[in-house]
């Protein structure tokens, strides 16, 4: 069954005429939210969503000047319903879909026959596979890939000369994707994991963190900076204080690389994220962020070429003149080997940026944005025809 | 004893004394920067390179503004959803003007009457009647409106829009849009120039000054920037201003930490002066010999000789000086 709420916002539409109309379609699939120890911070129903509405919001006001009318259609998958069913649906009245959904299915949908001319805007899946073996000329994506993250967090560490490292590695795949990635990243700047150990537990740690987790660091052998792989934020927010020799923890906890966070205020940024809280009533975070930049890279696109079909607006997007001003200090882009939006990775904590990715002194021949993630001659991406 | 008084006390407080050591007329000129998170004006003395002075402002003070006169200054206190009017004398506030939320900056009419100040959060224009203390009409614009210019001639104003990534031109006897110019990315900062003929307009992230002629509002030029050593999305045209003849234009180049000189008459880029660091605006002295930036991120202004074209001196100020005003 699917769940189509038809709300369409006509926001923009105006006297002058109507030169271009564009409709998105913001598709999502539900997923099954595993159990976590914490109920402090749950996953807010419209994650993504918003950010949509808000680049939706800002496309039309400047569509307002431009004669554009623009329209965000919603379709909401439940857990187990028909995506392809729904996505088909979608396909039939735009080929600009913002997809919310994980890397299987975002690449079974690209693979429709429907989708064939479509824009895909992978704004919630941080698989390296996506943009790597598995990419799709069809698929770009706006939320930072896990090798962007971790080759972010990387640059701090060995800017720091903080090279020695332990990780605690959650058993959810996400987590073993993460730390895939992390090592990757070690390796890629030089640095190594002195020792690694699984969390496996099924405590609740809230009674007795202080008693575990000293006793489960213990064993780890000398290591600067304590890494943990714990994307579904299950156990990692006990760790820090906690080890058995102070160390500043690292990774999916204590200093995170992300996309966006509340905390992100340089570069006008405040301007966005107050935008944001008006809408949403809640911070802005990575998704949100991602979803955003898929909408207002595609205003830019329609903006800058007065076109609204997809070759036109793929080959824009893909191409040198295209630069989204995304509130992180420098333009961002699409790399044209894999559909990747290039973009700076803030490294913060709860309260502060500490540092800001690509960090000075990780120099790149044409863009130091890619010192971060798979650059093209690695890249074993094909479908770009690059 | 200051710090066991309230936050409004110590202000009151600071500007009396301020009054009572200062009130006396000023007689040398002065360059005024407003220091965005420390809610205070730098007032540096021309003749001495020093500052002489440091009045409490709202909170959050960057777009700064004489009035033609010079005998009150209006300051966007972007925090306090106000624009402060001061006697700039005894650093008193006079009173606040209605500007609508969150005033970034703003440009006085030749009328000497009408403010049109850029609401970034608002995505409007508003237009506030000094005498009056009105305000008299608010024009819905782009996204993050930012950069404010008129024309010399009055008949103009320009606001530019940051994420829409406009210049949008305003009739100020309608005071309705007569027309919308698509500009690069991130536009901050709008000038006439060339007499009111042509209308300058700088895209931070587009790393570009657009230039157009103002009758037909068609592109002229589009002046692009490289600094040696710099990579090119870090060289962010923001501020700029022209010297007297309006035959040089120099543009402050923010995280690239240089101010480039521009031919205005060839748009050619002539060279590069290193300053501080994250240069945002800048003004001239009277006679335009010196031209003072603020630096953002490095809490300083430089002062450049603008003959010789290169920085002589650097005048620690407040933390992250925005805006910069002449006062004869």
């Amino acid at each position: 069954m699917v769940l189509r709420l038809a709300l369409a916002l006509c926001l923009g539409a105006s006297a002058a005429v109507a030169d271009v109309s564009v409709t998105i379609h913001y598709l999502r699939q539900e997923v099954e939210q595993p159990p976590v120890l914490s109920n402090l911070d749950p996953i807010p129903e419209d994650l993504g969503l918003k950010g949509a509405e808000l680049g939706l919001a800002d496309n039309a006001t400047t569509g307002r000047f431009m004669g554009q009318t623009w329209t965000l259609e919603v379709t909401e998958v439940p857990i187990g319903g028909d995506l392809a069913a729904a996505a088909r649906a979608a396909l039939a009245t735009t080929d600009l879909i913002v997809l919310d959904a994980p890397a299987d299915a975002a690449l079974a949908l690209a693979d429709l026959p429907e989708a064939a001319g479509a824009l895909i805007f992978n704004s919630a899946a941080p698989d390296d596979r996506l943009r790597g073996a598995d990419c799709r000329a069809n698929l770009l994506h706006t939320l930072p890939s896990n090798a962007m993250r971790t080759d972010a967090l990387a640059q701090f560490l060995l800017n720091r000369r903080w090279d020695d490292l332990a990780l605690i590695t959650g058993t959810h795949p996400d987590d073993n994707a993460f730390a895939t990635s992390l090592r990757a990243s070690l390796t890629k700047f030089g640095m190594r994991l002195t020792s690694e150990k699984t969390w496996a537990f099924d405590a609740d740690m809230r009674r007795n963190a202080s008693q575990e987790v000293p006793l489960f660091t213990q064993d780890l052998k000398a290591h600067d900076v304590l890494l943990i792989a714990d994307e579904i934020h299950d156990f990692g927010r006990y760790i820090a204080y906690n080890t058995w020799i102070p160390r500043p923890v690292a990774g999916s906890e204590g200093l995170v690389p992300v996309a966006w966070a509340q905390v992100v205020e340089q570069w006008g940024a405040a301007q966005l994220q107050s935008r944001f809280t008006d809408l949403a009533a809640r911070p802005m975070q990575s998704r949100d962020y991602a979803a955003w930049a898929a909408v207002r890279a595609m205003g830019e696109a329609v903006t800058r070429t007065g076109a609204a079909d997809t070759a036109t607006l793929r080959a824009y997007l893909l191409g040198p003149d295209f630069e989204l001003a995304g509130f992180k200090g420098r333009p961002l882009s699409f790399r044209d080997w894999n559909g990747q939006l290039r973009q700076p990775i803030p490294l913060v904590t709860q309260r502060a940026v500490v540092a800001q990715a690509p960090l000075e002194g990780f120099l790149h021949q044409v863009n130091e944005l890619d010192t971060l993630g798979r650059d093209a001659p690695e890249s074993d991406c094909t479908a770009f025809g690059n | 004893m200051m710090f066991l008084l309230g936050k409004n006390t110590h202000k009151t407080l600071t500007a009396c004394l301020a009054a009572c050591l200062l009130g006396a007329p000023v007689t040398g000129e002065e360059i005024w920067v407003t220091n965005e998170k420390d809610d205070t004006i730098s007032v540096i003395d021309v003749a001495t390179l020093e500052v002489v002075r440091t009045i409490p402002t709202g909170d959050r003070p960057r777009g700064i503004t004489f009035s033609h006169d010079h005998k009150v200054v209006y300051i966007c206190a972007s925090d306090s959803d106000t624009v402060q009017v001061m006697d700039p004398d005894t650093g008193e506030i006079l009173f606040d003007l209605p500007s609508g939320e969150d005033p970034e900056q703003f440009v006085l009419h030749p009328d000497n009457r009408h403010l049109y100040i850029a609401n970034e959060d608002d995505a409007i224009t508003t237009v506030v009647d000094v005498v009056s203390r009105t305000v008299v009409a608010q024009i819905d614009v782009g996204i993050e409106p930012e950069g404010m210019a008129v024309s010399p001639d009055g008949k103009l104003a320009i606001t530019t829009s940051e994420t829409t990534n406009m210049a949008h031109w305003i009739d100020t006897e309608t005071r309705e849009l007569v027309a919308n110019t698509l500009v690069d990315s991130r536009p901050r900062h709008a000038e006439f120039a060339a007499g009111g003929t042509q209308l300058w307009v700088s895209a931070e992230i587009g790393g570009t000054v657009s230039v157009f002629d103002v009758e037909t509002k068609a592109e002229l030029a589009k002046i692009d920037f490289a600094v040696k050593g710099v990579h090119p999305d870090r060289v962010q045209p923001v501020g700029f201003e022209f010297d007297g003849e309006e035959k040089t234009a120099f543009v402050a180049l923010g995280p690239s930490n240089h101010v480039a000189v521009v031919n205005a008459e060839t748009f050619e880029v002539e060279q590069y002066i290193l300053v501080g660091r994250r240069v945002w605006h800048m003004a001239f002295n009277s006679d335009k010999s010196l031209l003072f930036t603020t630096n953002g991120v490095s809490g300083d202004v430089t002062v450049i000789d603008v003959a010789k074209r290169e920085a002589i001196k650097t005048i620690k100020v407040g933390r992250f000086p925005w805006g910069a005003a002449l006062r004869p």
